[in-house]
């Protein structure tokens, strides 16, 4: 136990008060916009309490659908954005744990060679490799298309990287004994490095989710079509230069939506992966 | 269980040879301990009968079949690992049935199988927890069951107690002999300590170097060591080895420094022949002056308890004097600078030849 006096604790508190203020402030404001008329958020001064619109904006975004956005709904932004992060999740913690895999605990030609190449592919952003990237798309039809959206972000040297160290820390004698114990590659990969690998999983799930969510650049490149949009690109065409031209109300209610998901992931999963780590640091 | 026959087996990592060619035959139910100091090849051999490592040329065959190019679950064999090697996230009892349930054994015959060892090795009370809530001497007992519950064709361990402390260790070796008994498998056994592998044996294989220097019952490598290194390996402390030539016939030998040692009961070689004349700390004993074989200038004593043992050296006066160890009974009046005139007890000598390490007669 660390003794503290009330005075220092009085001021660590404060400063933590000060500091959620700080950081909670403009999502609180998020929120309160989304609950007033355009009227009322154009017309100076802002409002700080919730307005009474709250079920008439949040009704008119996710079933009117927008104007801006070609009168898609918000519902099916977030259903694109949805299937966009949990498979570029999903897709990325599956190839590089078997990439890993294969480069830790498999003797094969050109090993060392083949762990530098995935290596390598880090001082490759997708944005140096987008042309090309885009090119590939194009020819295979991809473009406006699930495909097209989360292929090109599904490999992920890093995540590689991380399960290879975590691998190397296994002690080989664990492989020694599944191998006498009679289990070929295939089970000692599903009986035994898979739950031991279950905290780096759920932590990088909770980061790659995020990733994936919070994806731009690509999105805007490879979705022509306005009902293939991910919600973060549907609320940058929401918003246009001419302010009164732009139905903040309804921005707010979709900045809402693109927020509470990678919130509640981080939420529900930190439980998770937490539990995780005690369990496995006995 | 079954015979284990090991023929010429090498090893080699690329031009390297460690395993220079070991040769021998475990009988049925019966527990060989491979001991030697580390480096010495002991675990690498253990691991080409297992299926970890490949062999490079010679045969090893399990129960009469050749398994040089089996996997290590082809071969009816089960390890118990130095660190245990338990599945961290499996029970105990999962950490015992994972092998059957790889074999496709029905659920009720794993249950029988996983109860009798639980049984045998008192883990009954803790089936359901995970390695992490268990001592060490606990995970060493789920380990062994784990091998037991395969019920296979021989048991192999590597160095098994080395993680345990020393009281541990003493109680966990009497009760793997006494499994080892009850149910009758042959079993291959390494380790460093020599007290474990003298107390487990029912045949030793004394390792240096890559080669089987002696394989023997632990009372016949300890009396009758086939080489220097054997001498001074098993045993605590070490036999003394003293640096001596053969006189003409019927003048013993004769030390460094020039005095003559006649021992009683020695069969002397040939004069000239240079060899080591090797004597057991406790076949010295004091007696007075007109009967000593030799005189040992004591430098230091250590006091045990049971016994006392001296350190002291043989032959000083010319710089080539060589260092003695004896044992006496622990309530022996000696102190350190004394002069102790000792006697060589009859036939307790052990003579090996100088170039080669070899015994003699």
């Amino acid at each position: 136990m660390i003794r503290t006096s009330i005075a220092s604790r009085v001021i660590a508190h404060f400063l933590l008060i000060v500091g959620i203020v700080i950081v909670v402030f403009p999502i609180y404001y998020v929120f309160v916009a989304s609950t007033h008329s355009l009227m009322d958020i154009l017309r100076p001064p802002l409002p700080l309490w919730p307005g009474n619109q709250f079920l008439h904006n949040y009704y008119e975004a996710i079933f009117g659908g927008v104007a801006k956005i070609g009168g898609v709904g918000v519902g099916r932004l977030l259903w694109n954005t949805t299937v966009v992060a949990v498979c570029v999740a999903v897709g990325k913690i599956g190839i590089s744990i078997l990439s890993a895999y294969a480069v830790v605990f498999f003797r094969f030609p050109l090993r060392m060679t083949f762990f530098w190449l995935i290596f390598i592919t880090l001082m490759l952003p997708v944005e140096v490799r987008i042309l090309p990237t885009y090119k590939v798309m194009v020819e295979l039809h991809l473009v406006d298309t699930f495909g097209g959206l989360i292929l090109p972000l599904i490999a992920s040297a890093t995540a590689t990287l991380l399960f290879r160290q975590f691998f190397m820390t296994i002690p080989p004698e664990l492989l020694e004994a599944a191998r006498v114990d009679g289990a070929g590659p295939a089970r000692f990969f599903l009986d035994i490095l898979l739950p031991l690998s279950r905290t780096n999983i759920a932590a990088l799930f909770v980061i790659l989710f995020i990733y994936g969510w919070t994806q731009y650049l690509w999105p805007l490149l490879v979705t022509n079509s306005n009902d293939m949009n991910t919600i973060v690109i549907g609320l940058r065409k929401m918003i246009s230069f001419a302010d009164a031209d732009t139905q903040w109300h309804l921005v707010m209610v979709t900045c809402i939506f693109a927020i509470l998901p990678p919130i509640l992931i981080v939420v529900l999963m930190q439980r998770w992966f937490v539990k995780g780590l005690v369990e496995s640091e006995k | 269980m079954a015979t284990i026959a090991l023929n010429d087996v090498k090893k080699s990592y690329g031009r390297t040879e460690v395993i220079h060619g070991v040769t021998m035959e475990i009988e049925d139910g019966e527990l060989i301990v491979i001991v030697g100091p580390s480096g010495c090849g002991k675990s690498t051999l253990l691991r080409m009968v297992a299926g970890l490592e490949a062999i490079s040329s010679g045969e090893i065959s399990i129960a009469g079949r050749v398994v040089n190019n089996l996997e290590p679950r082809e071969r009816d064999i089960a390890m118990v690992f130095q660190n245990y090697a338990l599945y961290p996230h499996m029970s105990v009892y999962d950490n015992m049935a994972y092998g059957l349930k790889i074999a496709k054994l029905s659920k009720q015959e794993i249950a029988e199988r996983v109860d009798k060892a639980a049984t045998m090795l008192e883990l009954k009370p803790y089936l359901g927890r995970k390695p992490s809530a268990l001592s060490g001497g606990q995970r060493q007992r789920v380990a062994m069951g784990r091998a037991l519950v395969r019920n296979p064709a021989a048991f192999l361990f590597d160095e098994p107690l080395s993680n345990l402390d020393a009281k541990l260790r003493v109680q966990m070796r009497l009760e793997i002999k006494q499994l080892q008994r009850s149910v009758g498998t042959t079993s291959l056994y390494v380790t460093h300590d020599q007290v474990e592998a003298m107390t487990l044996a029912d045949r030793l294989i004394v390792m240096n170097a890559g080669v089987a220097e002696q394989i023997d019952t632990p009372m016949n490598v300890y009396s009758q060591p086939a080489t220097i290194f054997v001498a001074g390996f098993i045993g605590s402390p070490a036999m003394n080895l003293l640096p001596a030539v053969a006189g003409a016939p019927g003048k013993g030998l004769q030390l460094a420094d020039g005095t003559t040692v006649k021992p009683r009961e020695t069969r002397f070689p040939e004069a000239g022949r240079e060899v080591y004349l090797g004597v057991r700390p406790e076949h010295l004993v004091p007696v007075n002056d007109l009967n000593a074989d030799i005189e040992v200038k004591v430098l230091a004593i250590e006091t045990l308890g049971a016994d006392t043992l001296a350190h002291g050296l043989v032959g000083g006066s010319h710089g080539s004097a060589s260092n003695l160890v004896v044992r006496m009974p622990g309530n022996a009046a000696v102190r350190a600078g004394d002069t102790l005139p000792l006697a060589i007890e009859p036939g307790m000598t052990h003579l090996f030849d100088r170039r080669s390490g070899k015994r003699i007669g």
